[in-house]
Protein backbone atom coordinates (compact mmCIF):
# COMPACT_ATOMS: atom_id res chain seq x y z
CA UNK A 1 0.00 0.00 0.00
CA UNK A 2 1.20 3.50 -0.91
CA UNK A 3 2.21 5.58 2.14
CA UNK A 4 0.19 8.40 3.30
CA UNK A 5 -0.42 11.23 0.88
CA UNK A 6 -2.95 13.39 0.80
CA UNK A 7 -5.13 15.54 3.45
CA UNK A 8 -5.91 12.13 4.39
CA UNK A 9 -2.67 11.28 5.52
CA UNK A 10 -2.10 14.89 6.07
CA UNK A 11 -0.28 16.90 9.26
CA UNK A 12 -1.15 14.48 12.16
CA UNK A 13 -1.53 10.74 10.74
CA UNK A 14 -3.02 8.42 13.31
CA UNK A 15 -1.12 5.06 14.46
CA UNK A 16 -2.10 2.33 12.55
CA UNK A 17 -0.64 2.74 9.45
CA UNK A 18 -1.06 3.87 6.03
CA UNK A 19 -3.70 5.70 5.24
CA UNK A 20 -5.97 4.94 8.48
CA UNK A 21 -7.13 9.00 7.98
CA UNK A 22 -6.92 12.19 9.71
CA UNK A 23 -6.27 12.89 13.49
CA UNK A 24 -9.56 12.82 14.82
CA UNK A 25 -9.28 16.63 15.58
CA UNK A 26 -8.62 17.23 12.37
CA UNK A 27 -11.23 14.87 11.05
CA UNK A 28 -13.87 17.13 13.59
CA UNK A 29 -12.18 20.40 12.29
CA UNK A 30 -13.61 19.49 8.40
CA UNK A 31 -17.67 20.48 10.67
CA UNK A 32 -19.05 23.93 11.55
CA UNK A 33 -20.29 24.16 14.76
CA UNK A 34 -22.34 27.22 16.50
CA UNK A 35 -21.69 26.33 19.87
CA UNK A 36 -24.13 27.67 22.26
CA UNK A 37 -23.95 28.57 25.76
CA UNK A 38 -25.92 26.20 27.12
CA UNK A 39 -25.20 22.32 27.30
CA UNK A 40 -27.92 20.71 25.35
CA UNK A 41 -26.93 16.80 26.48
CA UNK A 42 -26.52 16.26 30.26
CA UNK A 43 -24.70 13.41 31.78
CA UNK A 44 -25.23 11.87 35.27
CA UNK A 45 -21.73 10.72 35.97
CA UNK A 46 -23.71 8.83 39.17
CA UNK A 47 -25.47 6.65 37.07
CA UNK A 48 -22.68 5.86 35.17
CA UNK A 49 -20.47 4.97 37.24
CA UNK A 50 -22.78 1.92 38.09
CA UNK A 51 -22.22 1.13 34.28
CA UNK A 52 -20.07 -1.43 33.55
CA UNK A 53 -20.24 -1.70 29.64
CA UNK A 54 -19.96 2.27 28.80
CA UNK A 55 -20.87 1.51 25.53
CA UNK A 56 -21.29 5.67 24.46
CA UNK A 57 -17.80 5.94 25.12
CA UNK A 58 -17.08 4.07 21.48
CA UNK A 59 -20.47 4.42 19.83
CA UNK A 60 -20.32 8.60 19.53
CA UNK A 61 -18.97 9.24 16.26
CA UNK A 62 -17.98 12.56 17.48
CA UNK A 63 -16.02 10.58 20.51
CA UNK A 64 -17.86 13.15 22.77
CA UNK A 65 -17.88 10.23 25.48
CA UNK A 66 -14.40 9.82 28.26
CA UNK A 67 -14.08 7.37 31.05
CA UNK A 68 -12.58 9.20 34.05
CA UNK A 69 -10.28 7.21 36.76
CA UNK A 70 -13.29 7.47 38.99
CA UNK A 71 -14.99 5.42 36.93
CA UNK A 72 -17.96 7.76 35.85
CA UNK A 73 -18.45 9.86 32.16
CA UNK A 74 -16.80 12.89 31.19
CA UNK A 75 -18.90 14.70 28.73
CA UNK A 76 -18.25 17.69 25.50
CA UNK A 77 -21.50 18.95 24.47
CA UNK A 78 -19.86 21.03 22.04
CA UNK A 79 -18.94 19.22 18.97
CA UNK A 80 -22.00 17.11 18.29
CA UNK A 81 -23.74 15.70 15.86
CA UNK A 82 -26.75 16.18 17.45
CA UNK A 83 -27.31 12.26 16.41
CA UNK A 84 -29.06 10.57 19.06
CA UNK A 85 -27.02 7.62 19.25
CA UNK A 86 -25.46 8.15 23.10
CA UNK A 87 -29.25 7.40 24.49
CA UNK A 88 -30.19 4.93 22.24
CA UNK A 89 -27.50 2.63 23.06
CA UNK A 90 -27.44 3.70 27.13
CA UNK A 91 -28.90 1.30 28.61
CA UNK A 92 -28.93 2.93 32.04
CA UNK A 93 -32.08 4.82 32.62
CA UNK A 94 -31.68 8.42 33.03
CA UNK A 95 -28.25 8.65 32.56
CA UNK A 96 -28.29 10.82 29.22
CA UNK A 97 -30.78 13.79 29.15
CA UNK A 98 -30.93 14.73 25.40
CA UNK A 99 -32.83 17.70 24.20
CA UNK A 100 -31.89 19.61 20.77
CA UNK A 101 -29.53 22.57 20.98
CA UNK A 102 -31.05 26.08 20.89
CA UNK A 103 -31.88 27.25 17.47
CA UNK A 104 -29.86 28.27 15.09
CA UNK A 105 -26.66 26.39 17.28
CA UNK A 106 -25.30 23.36 17.06
CA UNK A 107 -23.80 21.50 13.85
CA UNK A 108 -23.99 22.85 10.53
CA UNK A 109 -23.83 20.47 7.57
CA UNK A 110 -22.92 21.65 4.33
CA UNK A 111 -22.42 18.26 2.37
CA UNK A 112 -25.12 16.41 4.36
CA UNK B 1 -42.04 35.77 14.59
CA UNK B 2 -45.25 36.06 12.96
CA UNK B 3 -48.41 35.56 14.64
CA UNK B 4 -47.17 34.24 18.13
CA UNK B 5 -49.80 34.40 21.10
CA UNK B 6 -53.30 33.25 20.64
CA UNK B 7 -55.13 31.54 23.34
CA UNK B 8 -56.02 27.78 23.69
CA UNK B 9 -59.40 26.74 21.15
CA UNK B 10 -58.32 30.67 18.77
CA UNK B 11 -55.97 29.11 16.00
CA UNK B 12 -54.23 31.73 14.27
CA UNK B 13 -52.21 29.37 11.59
CA UNK B 14 -54.35 26.72 9.66
CA UNK B 15 -51.11 24.40 10.34
CA UNK B 16 -47.64 24.54 11.93
CA UNK B 17 -44.90 22.43 10.47
CA UNK B 18 -41.88 21.38 12.70
CA UNK B 19 -38.88 20.47 10.64
CA UNK B 20 -37.68 22.33 7.41
CA UNK B 21 -36.60 18.80 5.67
CA UNK B 22 -38.13 17.31 2.98
CA UNK B 23 -41.14 16.01 4.51
CA UNK B 24 -41.97 18.45 6.15
CA UNK B 25 -41.53 21.51 3.15
CA UNK B 26 -43.69 18.98 0.86
CA UNK B 27 -46.20 18.99 3.67
CA UNK B 28 -45.87 23.50 3.89
CA UNK B 29 -46.16 22.89 0.02
CA UNK B 30 -49.39 21.32 -0.14
CA UNK B 31 -51.14 23.04 2.42
CA UNK B 32 -49.77 26.89 1.06
CA UNK B 33 -51.06 25.60 -2.39
CA UNK B 34 -54.26 24.58 -1.01
CA UNK B 35 -54.60 28.53 0.26
CA UNK B 36 -54.25 27.10 4.01
CA UNK B 37 -51.86 29.22 6.38
CA UNK B 38 -48.66 27.56 7.38
CA UNK B 39 -45.65 28.18 9.29
CA UNK B 40 -42.38 25.61 8.78
CA UNK B 41 -40.51 25.66 11.82
CA UNK B 42 -36.42 24.40 10.85
CA UNK B 43 -34.49 24.40 13.80
CA UNK B 44 -31.44 24.85 11.89
CA UNK B 45 -29.73 27.95 10.46
CA UNK B 46 -31.13 26.88 7.30
CA UNK B 47 -33.22 23.89 5.84
CA UNK B 48 -30.84 21.26 5.31
CA UNK B 49 -28.06 22.00 7.88
CA UNK B 50 -28.92 19.10 10.62
CA UNK B 51 -29.66 16.74 7.78
CA UNK B 52 -27.24 13.83 6.60
CA UNK B 53 -28.02 11.29 4.11
CA UNK B 54 -26.88 8.00 2.10
CA UNK B 55 -26.89 9.60 -1.34
CA UNK B 56 -29.50 9.45 -3.48
CA UNK B 57 -32.89 10.98 -4.27
CA UNK B 58 -35.55 8.98 -6.70
CA UNK B 59 -37.16 11.99 -8.09
CA UNK B 60 -40.06 10.95 -9.89
CA UNK B 61 -42.28 12.16 -6.62
CA UNK B 62 -41.04 15.42 -7.57
CA UNK B 63 -43.38 15.69 -10.55
CA UNK B 64 -46.19 16.60 -8.00
CA UNK B 65 -43.68 19.53 -6.68
CA UNK B 66 -43.35 21.09 -10.10
CA UNK B 67 -43.10 20.14 -13.35
CA UNK B 68 -40.06 19.24 -15.01
CA UNK B 69 -37.86 19.36 -11.37
CA UNK B 70 -35.00 17.99 -13.00
CA UNK B 71 -34.35 21.50 -14.89
CA UNK B 72 -34.06 23.06 -11.68
CA UNK B 73 -33.16 20.53 -9.04
CA UNK B 74 -29.76 21.58 -7.44
CA UNK B 75 -28.46 17.95 -8.40
CA UNK B 76 -25.25 16.68 -8.39
CA UNK B 77 -25.49 14.27 -10.70
CA UNK B 78 -27.54 11.91 -12.18
CA UNK B 79 -26.87 8.05 -11.03
CA UNK B 80 -27.23 5.94 -14.85
CA UNK B 81 -24.51 3.28 -12.59
CA UNK B 82 -25.30 1.25 -9.91
CA UNK B 83 -23.38 -1.15 -8.38
CA UNK B 84 -24.01 -3.93 -5.25
CA UNK B 85 -20.45 -5.15 -3.99
CA UNK B 86 -20.16 -7.93 -1.75
CA UNK B 87 -16.87 -8.00 0.08
CA UNK B 88 -14.26 -9.07 2.37
CA UNK B 89 -11.25 -7.45 3.48
CA UNK B 90 -9.04 -8.32 0.48
CA UNK B 91 -12.18 -9.36 -2.59
CA UNK B 92 -15.02 -8.23 -4.00
CA UNK B 93 -17.76 -9.28 -6.48
CA UNK B 94 -19.53 -6.70 -8.10
CA UNK B 95 -23.31 -7.05 -9.96
CA UNK B 96 -23.10 -3.42 -11.97
CA UNK B 97 -26.05 -2.08 -13.66
CA UNK B 98 -25.58 0.99 -16.12
CA UNK B 99 -28.15 2.71 -18.03
CA UNK B 100 -28.35 5.39 -20.88
CA UNK B 101 -32.00 5.73 -19.84
CA UNK B 102 -31.27 6.92 -16.28
CA UNK B 103 -28.95 9.67 -18.02
CA UNK B 104 -32.27 10.97 -19.76
CA UNK B 105 -35.43 13.00 -18.52
CA UNK B 106 -37.07 12.21 -16.12
CA UNK B 107 -33.91 10.55 -14.88
CA UNK B 108 -34.18 7.87 -11.94
CA UNK B 109 -32.08 8.90 -9.14
CA UNK B 110 -29.75 11.91 -8.49
CA UNK B 111 -27.21 12.95 -6.05
CA UNK B 112 -27.57 16.21 -4.22
CA UNK B 113 -26.36 17.77 -0.93
CA UNK B 114 -29.21 18.26 1.38
CA UNK B 115 -28.29 22.17 2.05
CA UNK B 116 -28.93 22.90 -1.35
CA UNK B 117 -31.77 20.13 -1.79
CA UNK B 118 -33.57 20.93 1.78
CA UNK B 119 -33.11 24.56 0.96
CA UNK B 120 -34.23 24.31 -2.44
CA UNK B 121 -37.39 22.33 -1.36
CA UNK B 122 -38.12 24.65 1.27
CA UNK B 123 -38.22 27.44 -1.29
CA UNK B 124 -40.56 26.07 -3.13
CA UNK B 125 -42.89 25.97 0.26
CA UNK B 126 -42.18 29.68 0.45
CA UNK B 127 -43.31 30.18 -3.01
CA UNK B 128 -46.12 28.74 -2.06
CA UNK B 129 -47.22 30.98 1.22
CA UNK B 130 -45.88 29.26 3.71
CA UNK B 131 -43.82 31.37 6.36
CA UNK B 132 -40.47 29.49 7.23
CA UNK B 133 -39.06 30.12 10.23
CA UNK B 134 -35.24 29.00 10.75
CA UNK B 135 -32.90 29.06 14.06
CA UNK B 136 -36.14 28.11 15.93
CA UNK B 137 -36.82 24.64 18.12
CA UNK B 138 -40.36 23.33 18.17
CA UNK B 139 -39.77 21.96 22.56
CA UNK B 140 -42.97 21.39 23.42
CA UNK B 141 -46.45 20.83 22.12
CA UNK B 142 -49.29 22.99 22.92
CA UNK B 143 -52.70 21.76 24.30
CA UNK B 144 -56.35 23.60 24.01
CA UNK B 145 -58.26 23.32 27.39
CA UNK B 146 -59.44 19.56 26.25
CA UNK B 147 -56.11 18.45 26.30
CA UNK B 148 -55.70 18.46 22.20
CA UNK B 149 -52.74 19.14 20.35
CA UNK B 150 -53.32 22.54 19.31
CA UNK B 151 -49.61 24.14 18.29
CA UNK B 152 -46.04 24.20 19.48
CA UNK B 153 -44.27 26.15 22.03
CA UNK B 154 -40.99 27.10 20.56
CA UNK B 155 -37.30 28.71 22.39
CA UNK B 156 -38.00 32.31 20.86
CA UNK B 157 -39.87 34.61 23.71
CA UNK B 158 -43.05 34.79 23.07
CA UNK B 159 -43.15 31.53 20.84
CA UNK B 160 -46.25 29.87 20.78
CA UNK B 161 -47.55 29.17 17.76
CA UNK B 162 -51.23 28.24 17.82
CA UNK B 163 -52.59 25.71 15.03
CA UNK B 164 -55.02 24.05 13.81
CA UNK B 165 -52.51 21.01 13.04
CA UNK B 166 -49.64 20.45 14.08
CA UNK B 167 -47.16 18.05 11.52
CA UNK B 168 -44.32 16.68 12.90
CA UNK B 169 -41.93 15.97 10.80
CA UNK B 170 -38.80 16.67 13.24
CA UNK B 171 -36.81 14.09 12.26
CA UNK B 172 -35.66 10.57 13.64
CA UNK B 173 -35.79 11.40 16.66
CA UNK B 174 -39.02 12.57 16.57
CA UNK B 175 -39.44 14.27 20.09
CA UNK B 176 -42.91 15.54 18.72
CA UNK B 177 -43.92 12.41 18.43
CA UNK B 178 -43.04 10.73 21.59
CA UNK B 179 -44.34 13.35 23.59
CA UNK B 180 -47.66 12.89 22.09
CA UNK B 181 -47.72 8.99 22.78
CA UNK B 182 -47.31 7.63 19.54
CA UNK B 183 -44.05 6.43 19.90
CA UNK B 184 -42.91 3.79 22.07
CA UNK B 185 -39.88 4.27 23.40
CA UNK B 186 -36.68 4.83 20.83
CA UNK B 187 -35.57 1.37 20.63
CA UNK B 188 -32.06 1.38 19.20
CA UNK B 189 -32.37 -1.80 17.61
CA UNK B 190 -34.59 -0.35 14.83
CA UNK B 191 -32.21 2.62 14.26
CA UNK B 192 -28.78 2.38 12.25
CA UNK B 193 -26.19 4.95 12.42
CA UNK B 194 -24.71 6.36 9.01
CA UNK B 195 -21.37 7.85 9.00
CA UNK B 196 -20.22 9.73 6.34
CA UNK B 197 -17.08 11.29 4.63
CA UNK B 198 -17.42 13.82 1.96
CA UNK B 199 -14.63 13.49 -0.16
CA UNK B 200 -13.06 16.15 -2.31
CA UNK B 201 -11.51 15.37 -6.04
CA UNK B 202 -11.49 17.19 -9.01
CA UNK B 203 -13.83 16.63 -11.24
CA UNK B 204 -11.84 15.23 -14.02
CA UNK B 205 -11.10 12.75 -12.06
CA UNK B 206 -14.24 11.62 -10.46
CA UNK B 207 -14.95 10.96 -14.64
CA UNK B 208 -11.88 9.29 -15.22
CA UNK B 209 -11.97 7.08 -12.18
CA UNK B 210 -15.40 6.19 -12.40
CA UNK B 211 -15.88 5.83 -16.15
CA UNK B 212 -18.36 9.19 -16.13
CA UNK B 213 -19.45 11.58 -18.43
CA UNK B 214 -20.70 15.21 -18.31
CA UNK B 215 -23.34 15.07 -15.45
CA UNK B 216 -23.59 11.18 -14.77
CA UNK B 217 -23.05 9.71 -11.29
CA UNK B 218 -22.69 6.40 -9.86
CA UNK B 219 -24.10 4.49 -6.53
CA UNK B 220 -22.27 1.75 -5.03
CA UNK B 221 -23.40 -0.27 -2.31
CA UNK B 222 -21.97 -2.20 -0.53
CA UNK B 223 -21.85 -5.27 2.11
CA UNK B 224 -20.14 -7.41 4.02
CA UNK B 225 -17.16 -4.18 5.15
CA UNK B 226 -18.69 -3.65 8.04
CA UNK B 227 -16.12 -6.17 10.24
CA UNK B 228 -19.60 -8.21 10.97
CA UNK B 229 -22.13 -5.49 12.21
CA UNK B 230 -25.08 -5.46 10.83
CA UNK B 231 -25.53 -2.70 7.98
CA UNK B 232 -23.13 -1.98 5.24
CA UNK B 233 -20.84 0.45 3.18
CA UNK B 234 -21.86 3.06 0.32
CA UNK B 235 -20.31 5.44 -1.99
CA UNK B 236 -21.76 7.94 -4.60
CA UNK B 237 -19.79 10.45 -6.91
CA UNK B 238 -21.47 14.04 -6.28
CA UNK B 239 -19.94 16.92 -8.54
CA UNK B 240 -16.07 17.50 -7.06
CA UNK B 241 -16.33 15.41 -4.01
CA UNK B 242 -17.42 11.65 -3.08
CA UNK B 243 -19.62 10.76 -0.02
CA UNK B 244 -18.70 7.70 1.17
CA UNK B 245 -19.57 5.46 4.33
CA UNK B 246 -21.12 2.95 6.65
CA UNK B 247 -24.62 2.20 8.18
CA UNK B 248 -24.25 0.05 11.43
CA UNK B 249 -26.48 -1.29 13.51
CA UNK B 250 -26.72 0.47 16.48
CA UNK B 251 -26.82 -2.32 19.31
CA UNK B 252 -24.52 -4.77 17.68
CA UNK B 253 -21.67 -1.47 16.80
CA UNK B 254 -22.20 -0.84 20.61
CA UNK B 255 -21.98 -4.32 21.59
CA UNK B 256 -18.43 -4.25 18.97
CA UNK B 257 -17.16 -1.47 20.72
CA UNK B 258 -15.25 -0.23 17.43
CA UNK B 259 -15.45 3.38 16.83
CA UNK B 260 -17.77 4.35 13.60
CA UNK B 261 -14.67 6.21 11.34
CA UNK B 262 -12.64 3.09 12.07
CA UNK B 263 -14.69 1.37 9.78
CA UNK B 264 -14.84 4.12 7.48
CA UNK B 265 -11.72 4.19 7.16
CA UNK B 266 -11.44 0.13 6.50
CA UNK B 267 -13.55 0.94 3.29
CA UNK B 268 -11.30 3.83 2.42
CA UNK B 269 -8.14 0.97 2.82
CA UNK B 270 -9.97 -1.76 1.12
CA UNK B 271 -7.92 -3.05 -2.10
CA UNK B 272 -11.39 -2.31 -4.45
CA UNK B 273 -12.09 1.11 -3.12
CA UNK B 274 -9.08 2.78 -1.93
CA UNK B 275 -7.60 3.51 -6.04
CA UNK B 276 -10.90 5.63 -6.61
CA UNK B 277 -10.09 8.23 -3.45
CA UNK B 278 -6.73 7.92 -3.90
CA UNK B 279 -5.26 11.44 -3.06
CA UNK B 280 -8.78 12.77 -1.82
CA UNK B 281 -9.26 15.30 0.77
CA UNK B 282 -11.73 15.09 3.61
CA UNK B 283 -13.82 18.35 2.71
CA UNK B 284 -16.81 17.19 5.53
CA UNK B 285 -17.10 14.28 8.00
CA UNK B 286 -21.09 13.82 9.30
CA UNK B 287 -23.48 11.30 10.66
CA UNK B 288 -26.64 10.81 11.45
CA UNK B 289 -29.30 7.88 12.46
CA UNK B 290 -31.62 6.39 10.60
CA UNK B 291 -34.85 4.55 11.11
CA UNK B 292 -34.78 0.81 9.96
CA UNK B 293 -37.56 -0.75 11.57
CA UNK B 294 -39.64 -0.26 8.59
CA UNK B 295 -43.45 -0.82 8.35
CA UNK B 296 -43.88 -3.13 11.20
CA UNK B 297 -41.89 -0.33 13.93
CA UNK B 298 -43.73 2.75 12.79
CA UNK B 299 -45.63 4.96 15.01
CA UNK B 300 -49.25 5.79 15.12
CA UNK B 301 -49.69 8.79 12.51
CA UNK B 302 -52.56 10.11 13.31
CA UNK B 303 -54.07 11.74 16.63
CA UNK B 304 -56.05 14.92 17.33
CA UNK B 305 -54.74 17.53 15.70
CA UNK B 306 -51.13 16.08 14.55
CA UNK B 307 -49.90 14.12 11.66
CA UNK B 308 -46.29 12.49 11.51
CA UNK B 309 -44.18 12.02 8.39
CA UNK B 310 -41.24 11.46 7.25
CA UNK B 311 -38.45 9.97 9.21
CA UNK B 312 -40.56 10.77 12.14
CA UNK B 313 -42.88 8.22 11.07
CA UNK B 314 -40.07 5.88 10.38
CA UNK B 315 -40.07 5.75 6.62
CA UNK B 316 -36.86 5.54 5.72
CA UNK B 317 -36.59 2.02 3.29
CA UNK B 318 -33.96 0.02 4.34
CA UNK B 319 -34.43 -2.82 2.17
CA UNK B 320 -31.62 -3.96 1.22
CA UNK B 321 -31.62 -3.95 -2.69
CA UNK B 322 -33.69 -0.86 -2.34
CA UNK B 323 -32.16 1.59 0.09
CA UNK B 324 -34.59 5.33 -0.30
CA UNK B 325 -35.70 7.71 1.75
CA UNK B 326 -36.28 11.17 0.47
CA UNK B 327 -38.74 10.29 -1.73
CA UNK B 328 -40.70 8.43 1.41
CA UNK B 329 -40.45 11.80 2.96
CA UNK B 330 -41.63 14.14 0.59
CA UNK B 331 -44.66 11.67 -0.29
CA UNK B 332 -45.68 11.48 3.37
CA UNK B 333 -45.43 15.05 3.61
CA UNK B 334 -47.72 15.96 0.41
CA UNK B 335 -50.12 13.30 1.63
CA UNK B 336 -50.07 14.84 4.80
CA UNK B 337 -50.70 18.44 3.42
CA UNK B 338 -53.59 16.98 1.49
CA UNK B 339 -55.41 15.07 4.29
CA UNK B 340 -55.07 18.45 6.69
CA UNK B 341 -56.62 20.69 3.91
CA UNK B 342 -59.72 18.17 3.53
CA UNK B 343 -60.05 17.72 7.66
CA UNK B 344 -60.16 21.76 7.70
CA UNK B 345 -62.44 21.87 4.37
CA UNK B 346 -64.87 19.47 6.39
CA UNK B 347 -64.16 21.10 10.39
CA UNK B 348 -62.99 17.83 11.55
CA UNK B 349 -59.39 18.11 12.84
CA UNK B 350 -59.48 15.08 15.30
CA UNK B 351 -57.88 11.96 14.17
CA UNK B 352 -60.71 10.72 12.93
CA UNK B 353 -60.94 13.89 10.88
CA UNK B 354 -57.11 13.13 9.55
CA UNK B 355 -57.98 9.77 9.09
CA UNK B 356 -57.49 9.79 5.40
CA UNK B 357 -53.87 10.46 5.34
CA UNK B 358 -52.82 6.87 6.50
CA UNK B 359 -55.27 5.58 3.67
CA UNK B 360 -53.92 7.97 0.98
CA UNK B 361 -50.05 6.70 2.03
CA UNK B 362 -51.57 2.87 2.23
CA UNK B 363 -53.04 3.31 -1.53
CA UNK B 364 -49.39 4.65 -2.69
CA UNK B 365 -45.97 3.64 -2.67
CA UNK B 366 -45.37 4.89 0.52
CA UNK B 367 -46.71 2.69 2.71
CA UNK B 368 -47.63 0.16 0.10
CA UNK B 369 -43.95 -0.69 -0.70
CA UNK B 370 -43.23 -0.64 3.21
CA UNK B 371 -45.56 -3.03 3.75
CA UNK B 372 -44.78 -5.28 0.90
CA UNK B 373 -40.99 -5.39 2.08
CA UNK B 374 -41.83 -5.23 5.56
CA UNK B 375 -40.02 -8.50 6.56
CA UNK B 376 -36.73 -7.11 4.70
CA UNK B 377 -34.78 -5.41 7.32
CA UNK B 378 -34.79 -8.50 9.27
CA UNK B 379 -33.24 -10.42 6.00
CA UNK B 380 -31.50 -8.12 5.21
CA UNK B 381 -29.87 -7.89 8.69
CA UNK B 382 -29.77 -11.23 9.60
CA UNK B 383 -26.76 -13.53 10.47
CA UNK B 384 -26.00 -15.43 7.50
CA UNK B 385 -26.62 -12.26 4.81
CA UNK B 386 -23.99 -9.82 6.94
CA UNK B 387 -21.29 -11.80 8.05
CA UNK B 388 -21.61 -15.13 6.08
CA UNK B 389 -22.78 -14.50 1.89
CA UNK B 390 -20.38 -11.74 1.00
CA UNK B 391 -17.22 -14.22 1.97
CA UNK B 392 -19.32 -17.16 0.49
CA UNK B 393 -19.79 -15.24 -3.02
CA UNK B 394 -16.72 -14.10 -3.08
CA UNK B 395 -15.00 -17.33 -2.48
CA UNK B 396 -17.30 -18.92 -4.99
CA UNK B 397 -16.01 -16.56 -7.62
CA UNK B 398 -12.65 -16.98 -6.84
CA UNK B 399 -12.96 -20.76 -6.71
CA UNK B 400 -14.88 -20.37 -10.38
CA UNK B 401 -12.25 -18.28 -12.07
CA UNK B 402 -8.76 -19.12 -10.50
CA UNK B 403 -7.15 -21.33 -12.97
CA UNK B 404 -5.60 -23.75 -11.31
CA UNK B 405 -3.16 -26.01 -13.93
CA UNK B 406 -2.27 -28.49 -14.06
CA UNK B 407 -5.03 -29.30 -11.80
CA UNK B 408 -8.67 -29.67 -13.85
CA UNK B 409 -10.80 -27.57 -13.04
CA UNK B 410 -13.71 -28.12 -10.18
CA UNK B 411 -17.79 -28.18 -11.02
CA UNK B 412 -19.79 -25.35 -9.86
CA UNK B 413 -21.53 -27.46 -7.62
CA UNK B 414 -18.23 -28.60 -5.91
CA UNK B 415 -16.80 -25.27 -5.65
CA UNK B 416 -20.33 -23.75 -4.02
CA UNK B 417 -20.09 -27.04 -1.19
CA UNK B 418 -16.31 -25.97 -0.91
CA UNK B 419 -17.06 -22.70 -0.50
CA UNK B 420 -20.25 -22.83 1.98
CA UNK B 421 -18.83 -25.61 3.97
CA UNK B 422 -15.75 -23.00 4.52
CA UNK B 423 -17.89 -20.17 5.84
CA UNK B 424 -20.22 -22.53 8.12
CA UNK B 425 -23.07 -22.44 5.78
CA UNK B 426 -24.88 -25.60 4.65
CA UNK B 427 -26.49 -25.63 1.43
CA UNK B 428 -30.16 -26.26 2.69
CA UNK B 429 -29.82 -23.06 4.72
CA UNK B 430 -29.15 -21.48 1.72
CA UNK B 431 -32.01 -22.79 -0.33
CA UNK B 432 -33.86 -21.57 2.88
CA UNK B 433 -32.89 -18.19 2.51
CA UNK B 434 -33.39 -17.87 -0.99
CA UNK B 435 -36.95 -18.75 -0.55
CA UNK B 436 -37.29 -16.42 2.00
CA UNK B 437 -35.92 -13.83 0.01
CA UNK B 438 -37.92 -14.79 -2.74
CA UNK B 439 -41.30 -14.39 -0.47
CA UNK B 440 -40.26 -10.89 1.00
CA UNK B 441 -38.90 -9.22 -2.69
CA UNK B 442 -40.95 -11.56 -4.95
Amino acid sequence: MSPPTGALGGANPVPGGPWRGISFEDRMATVEFRVGARAHIVVDSDVCRSCTTQVCVTACPANLFAPTSDGGILFNYEECFECGTCYMVCNHEGAIAWTYPDGGQGVVFHHG
Amino acid sequence: MTGPGGAPGSPVFDAVVVGAGPAGSAAALALARAGRSVVLVERGPFPGSKNVYGGVVYGRVLDEVVPEWWKQVPVERWVVRRSTMMMTGTQSVSVDYRSAAWGQAPYNGMTTLRSRFDSWMAAKAVEAGAVLVTSTVATHLLRDAGGRIAGVRTDREQGELWARVVVACDGVNSFLAKEAGLMPVAEASHHTLGVKEVLELPRHIIDERFGLRGDEGVDIEMLGCTRGIPGGGFLYTNADTVSLGVVLSLPHLAEAKVRPEELIADLRNHPSIAPYLRDATLREYSAHLIPEGGYDAMPVMVTDGMLVAGDAAGMTLAAGLWLEGVNFAIGSGLAAGRAIDRAIAAGDCSARGLASYRADLEGQFVLADHKRLRKAPGLVLSERIQQRYPGLVCDLVEGMFTVTNPTPKRGGLRVTRSAAAKHGVKLRQMAADATRAARIFG
